[in-house]
């Protein structure tokens, strides 16, 4: 087995065995590397087992995301890419039914404990959906939102941030004289990126992409891609996609998912060029998937 | 000509001649009533109380009363069915006892109105000592648009995608915030269409109202929501089974029903307008 197994069951209410912090070698016996990058983990996923219902959909999850790379995790449908995103900032929450095993870090903060707020997380987690899903307002009042629910008071700080963070989407140029349309208008690759302004909006640590670019045309899929390569340089980005060379281009660290369980993960150069397991070889190499 | 062809005209002139002979039946309950109704009309008849035993003067006072009622009725009636409906959609656990709910509240909506009119007097006006009036007739009328209300509510809510509401949760709202400012706004056309709806109905309603608001004749204005008050429906209703004079006294109702008509559209309108805008601002 590539994924070390562990045979300790965690159950959310009972106590919790302890657990290894920091860049740990949980993950070197799989992968060879301690840490990918050589530094502490922004966010660090240990022995997380989630079910919707009585289904399990990820089986014994331990990754770790260094801050300010991107990581890419691929793997084909169904193999439960989105499910693990969304446990990040715990959107996963809102599915009736599902459960949760495990510890998620964030700094060193367990995000999953009952002290932790899930708004006060998703305000330090942002999240860009798969379908970009701007509000049915304005372009102005899509930034605006985020801002106002997250304490943002007054017009002259409001409408610094809102041009701030359209700039910082590579949005500002083509829709600065349009600021009060619907942002129902705007095509689907801008509709992204205003997304994308607005999760930058209220100041996110991590950014959450789920699969930004499914609905998209290759010239808008290029300019998400461009804005990510921007993003490093500030946040630490987790990107779900089904393209290998989207993967390939974006990414420092790759994961590689199948049927729930995390096969093998890495700096990407090394995962494209010498993947060790024969699944995602065969999954890269276009066998499967 | 293919077989398939002839099938496709036959069908669709099926489906123009139902649509003509809904336009036929509207447009001729309009026509009649106009037609009837026009030569009572003037400013006498809108601005005046009525005299001689209802065969003279206006029906000023049942303009006035119905309009109250109505807006008496939607005051009560809008908050709570929205907040029943955002509840329903919004917070309670999916499960057997939503669905018993839901059902529960579309089969009051088939509940006779007359039915309304007795719950009306004997909660309204006698147990909570309303008296007839103007509160009790709005309270009645507003239980009988509440159903109406609920299940628009309920459909402009839960066709508002998931995906908007992730989105504001995913910014650090609550949901809270998520429904009050994102959920709300998108679906307040199709809340509208429901008020619309039951504007509609509860304007024209006599029974629930013949108990509890109603008078048969009245010289001047009410003065509080405790006041009884003349109603454009009750008055037809009073013009046409009472009273001497019933040639001069059909000629007032159908005066008076066009009224009823042109008051009913024009609250409509108002909440039409709302709606156009809302759909503007929120649609590309």
């Amino acid at each position: 087995m590539p994924n070390v197994d562990y045979d300790v069951r965690i159950k959310t209410e009972g106590p919790r065995p302890p657990l290894v912090r920091g860049p740990v070698a949980l993950n070197m016996n799989s992968l060879g590397e301690a840490d990918v990058f050589g530094a502490e983990p922004k966010i660090s996923a240990r022995c997380v087992n989630f079910y919707y219902g009585s289904k399990r959909a990820l089986n014994n999850i331990s990754i770790d995301f260094s801050p300010r790379r991107v990581t890419s995790i691929i793997g084909p449908s169904g193999c439960g890419k989105s499910t693990f995103i969304r446990l990040l900032n715990r959107m996963h929450e809102l599915v009736p039914g599902s459960r949760l095993e495990g510890e998620i870090l964030l700094d060193g903060m367990d995000i999953l404990s009952p002290a932790c707020d899930a708004a006060e997380l998703r305000k330090r987690v942002g999240m860009v959906f798969q379908k970009p899903n701007p509000f049915p307002k304005s372009i102005f009042e899509n930034i605006a939102y985020g801002l106002e629910v997250n304490g943002f008071t007054g017009r002259n700080l409001i409408e610094e941030k809102v041009v701030d963070s359209l700039k910082k989407a590579a949005l500002w140029g083509e829709i600065k004289d349009r600021l009060k349309d619907s942002a129902l208008g705007l095509s689907g690759g801008q509709q992204q990126r205003l997304c994308i302004a607005r999760c930058l909006a209220v100041s996110p640590e991590v950014i959450l992409f789920d699969e930004p670019c499914a609905s998209l045309d290759p010239i808008s899929t290029a300019k998400i891609e461009e804005l990510i390569l921007e993003l490093k340089k500030d946040y630490t980005i987790v990107i779900v996609t089904h393209n290998m060379q989207q993967a390939a281009r974006v990414s420092d660290q790759t994961a590689f998912f199948l049927m729930g369980d995390l096969i093998e993960t890495g700096r990407t150069d090394r995962i494209f060029k010498a993947p060790r397991d024969k699944r995602t070889e065969d999954y890269i190499t276009g066998r499967f998937g | 000509m293919k077989r398939r062809d002839i099938i496709q005209k036959i069908g669709f002139s099926a489906l123009f001649a139902c649509m003509a002979a809904n336009i036929l039946f509207l447009g001729g309950i309009i026509f009649f009533i106009a037609a009837r109704g026009l030569g009572a009309i003037s400013w006498e008849f809108l601005t005046q109380a009525p005299r001689d035993s209802m065969t003279a003067g206006g029906v000023a006072p049942a303009i006035v009363g119905t309009f109250y009622l109505t807006l008496g009725a939607i005051i009560f009636a809008l908050p709570l069915g929205v907040a029943c409906a955002v509840y329903l959609t919004e917070y309670s656990p999916k499960g057997w006892i939503v669905n018993v709910l839901r059902i529960s509240i579309n089969n009051l909506a088939g509940v006779p109105s007359v039915v309304f009119g007795l719950f009306g007097l004997t909660v309204f006006v006698k147990y909570a000592g309303f008296g007839v009036s103007i509160l009790s007739g709005s309270l009645t009328l507003g239980i009988l648009a509440l159903p109406v209300i609920i299940s628009a509510s309920q459909e402009a809510l839960a066709a508002v995608p998931q995906s908007i509401r992730e989105a504001s949760l995913a910014l650090g709202a609550t949901q809270w915030e998520t429904i009050r400012k994102v959920v709300l706004p998108a679906s307040l056309p199709g809340i509208l269409t429901g008020v619309i709806l039951s504007v509609g109905r509860v304007a024209g309603e006599t029974a629930p109202i013949l108990f509890t608001a109603a008078a048969f004749y009245l010289k001047g204005y009410p003065h509080s929501i405790f006041s009884e008050v003349m109603a454009l429906p009750y008055h037809i209703y009073a013009l046409m089974t009472e009273g001497t004079h019933p040639e001069i006294q059909t000629r007032i109702a159908y005066g008076s029903s066009l009224l009823l008509l042109a008051l009913v559209l024009s609250v409509s309108m108002l909440a039409i307008f709302i709606r156009a805008r809302q759909r503007k601002t929120y649609n590309a």
